[in-house]
């Protein structure tokens, strides 16, 4: 294993040209990766953030007992799909639309605004027919003159993100393919570039595994380092972005530390593969 | 040691490279084998090394048969041969020493015998004035000496050499097979494919003549040379 070790290092320091250019190519690739990770991202949570204005309002009848809509209230909360679910009096629906409206303020009267129970999905539920079979439930009650949901809306809202999840699937994969193409290509390269020493190890009895081991060590070893400097390239990025044009978030540390795992993998599968082909094929 | 009975090996694109070849070399032995160009001498030496398995027929050396061999057996098998060939084959990159030293790690040595094995072998091939040379600084001669170190690394029962005179002037190919001949007398096979037949000839070492892929003459079976032993005594061996 040290040995193994010391292989690994020997060869990046052997050949500093083509290692730095292999530790480039899977930080682009990757960064690349990640610029898009950073959209798919921003976008799902400028979506999430609409969407939380998913809400049905049921509008109560004159003149309903408290009795009814606090037991209606009761029984609505503990739909698995309710979020939250409150009860807006007339005299609060009224001063919303008083706050919202400004000074056309005094063209509503005292009990023209009905009472309503608006109520909140929880995420995974905002789909439109989920939207639409919360609202059917809460239709039953008598006292429920009429309720909405901003149908259109919320179905636009989902066609915009069924889109966005598929473009960021298709988008996503196609860098990924992209990216372990390129650095796959790379470690080939570095394992090409040392097909003599391997033909040699094999005539003096090396072991498969011996062999490998180095060209492990160094893919893990290339993909971290170009994991860790996409990561950073990201970054600088984002904050360009962010200052100079939208507000945007960055990975959290989970998702940095699994981008970076990713790199490493995928350096330790790349130099897998060529190496077990250059194996196979001598 | 080495057997091969009735062995024949085609290639895919040239078609029959040895037909049915048969031969033993026995333990200590040193055997030539010569022939004209393209007659199957390093297919047969790359047969002995499992780099080419038999199409027919059995190559078995040192007790690892091509019939019943599995893969681990081939980097156990070259571990106990010392392989050499006419262009050397040294990484370029490292020392003299570092070349030597590389076979000796890669079969696991405890590093703290690496260092006086390597200067062992160097001395044994007279190169211990070079050992922090690098191999393009080298003549041809001293470059196949390093080579020989290499083979010599861990203790090989038998050497397999492809024509490693080669490339080597007049003076250098006999020193060169001076140092195999030393080597021998120590006990260890020589198997060496070679063109020049001065060589042979002057050696009286036994030859086995390849040509278009048989055996033409094998100087054991037909008079001149014959092992030391009856063969009877070594089927053991083989
Ligand atoms: N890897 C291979 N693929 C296809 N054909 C091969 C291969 N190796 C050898 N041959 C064929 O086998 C025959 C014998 O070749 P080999 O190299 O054993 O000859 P040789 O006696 O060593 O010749 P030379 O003295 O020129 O080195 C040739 O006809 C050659 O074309
Ligand atoms: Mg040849």
């Amino acid at each position: 294993m040290r040995l193994a070790v010391r292989e690994a290092l020997l060869a990046v320091r052997r050949a500093p040209m083509l290692s730095a250019l292999s530790i480039t190519t899977i930080a682009f690739s990757l960064f690349a990766f990640s610029l898009f990770g950073l959209v798919a991202l921003n976008i799902r949570n400028a979506l999430r953030t609409v969407e939380d204005r998913v809400e049905i309002r049921a509008f109560v009848a004159d003149g309903t007992g408290a009795e009814a809509t606090g037991a209606a209230l009761g029984d609505i909360s503990a739909f698995p799909e309710a979020a939250s679910v409150r009860l807006v009096t007339q005299s609060q629906a009224l001063d919303r639309a008083r706050r919202e409206l400004g000074e056309f303020s005094d063209v509503f009267e005292e009990g023209i605004l009905p009472a309503s129970i608006e109520v909140r999905l929880k995420v995974g539920f905002r789909d439109p027919a989920t939207v639409r079979a919360v609202a059917k439930r809460i239709e039953v009650y008598d006292f429920i003159d009429d309720i909405r949901f901003g149908e259109e809306w919320v179905e636009k809202l989902h066609r915009l993100r069924t889109i966005a999840t598929l473009a960021g699937v298709a988008l996503g994969l196609t860098f990924a393919i992209v990216a372990i193409i390129i650095i796959g290509s790379t470690i080939r390269m570095a394992v090409m570039a040392r097909a003599r020493e391997i033909a040699i190890m094999r005539l003096v009895g090396a072991t498969n595994g011996f062999i490998r081991a180095p060209f492990l060590i160094e893919g893990v070893l290339k993909g971290t380092l170009g994991g860790l400097l996409a990561l950073v390239l990201a970054w600088v990025a984002l904050a360009i972005i962010n200052r100079f044009v939208v507000q945007a978030t960055f990975f959290d540390a989970w998702m940095g530390t699994v981008g970076v795992l990713a790199g490493a993998s995928i350096g330790l599968a790349g130099s897998a593969l060529s190496v077990g082909r250059h194996l196979r094929r001598v | 040691m080495i057997r091969f009975s009735h062995v024949h090996k085609s290639f895919a694109h040239t078609g029959a490279a040895l037909a049915d070849v048969s031969f033993q070399v026995n333990k200590g032995e040193f055997v030539f084998i010569t022939g004209p160009s393209g007659a199957g001498k390093s297919t047969i030496l790359r047969l002995c090394f499992f780099e080419e398995r038999p199409t027919q027929g059995e190559v078995k050396v040192y007790g690892v048969s091509s019939a019943t061999f599995r893969p681990p057996d081939v980097p156990r098998l070259r571990r106990r041969l010392g392989i050499i060939f006419q262009d050397f084959r040294l990484l370029e990159d490292r020392s003299v020493e570092a070349n030597v030293a590389f076979a000796l790690e890669v079969t696991g040595t405890p590093p703290s015998q690496i260092a006086p094995r390597v200067a062992r072998l160097l001395l044994q091939v007279g190169l211990s004035a070079k050992a922090t040379a690098l191999p393009l600084e080298l003549s041809g001669g001293e470059q196949q000496r390093v080579a020989i170190a290499r083979a010599l690394a861990n203790d090989p029962v038998a050497l397999v050499a492809d024509e490693p005179t080669g490339n080597l002037d007049e003076r250098a190919t006999r020193g060169i097979f001076q140092l195999f001949r030393d080597i021998n007398a120590n006990g260890t096979a020589v198997l060496m494919a070679t063109h020049d037949l001065d060589l042979v000839r002057r050696s009286g070492c036994r030859t086995i003549e390849i040509n278009r892929g048989q055996v033409v003459f094998d100087s054991a079976s037909d008079g001149g040379f014959r092992p030391s032993q009856p063969l009877k005594a070594m089927e053991g061996d083989a």
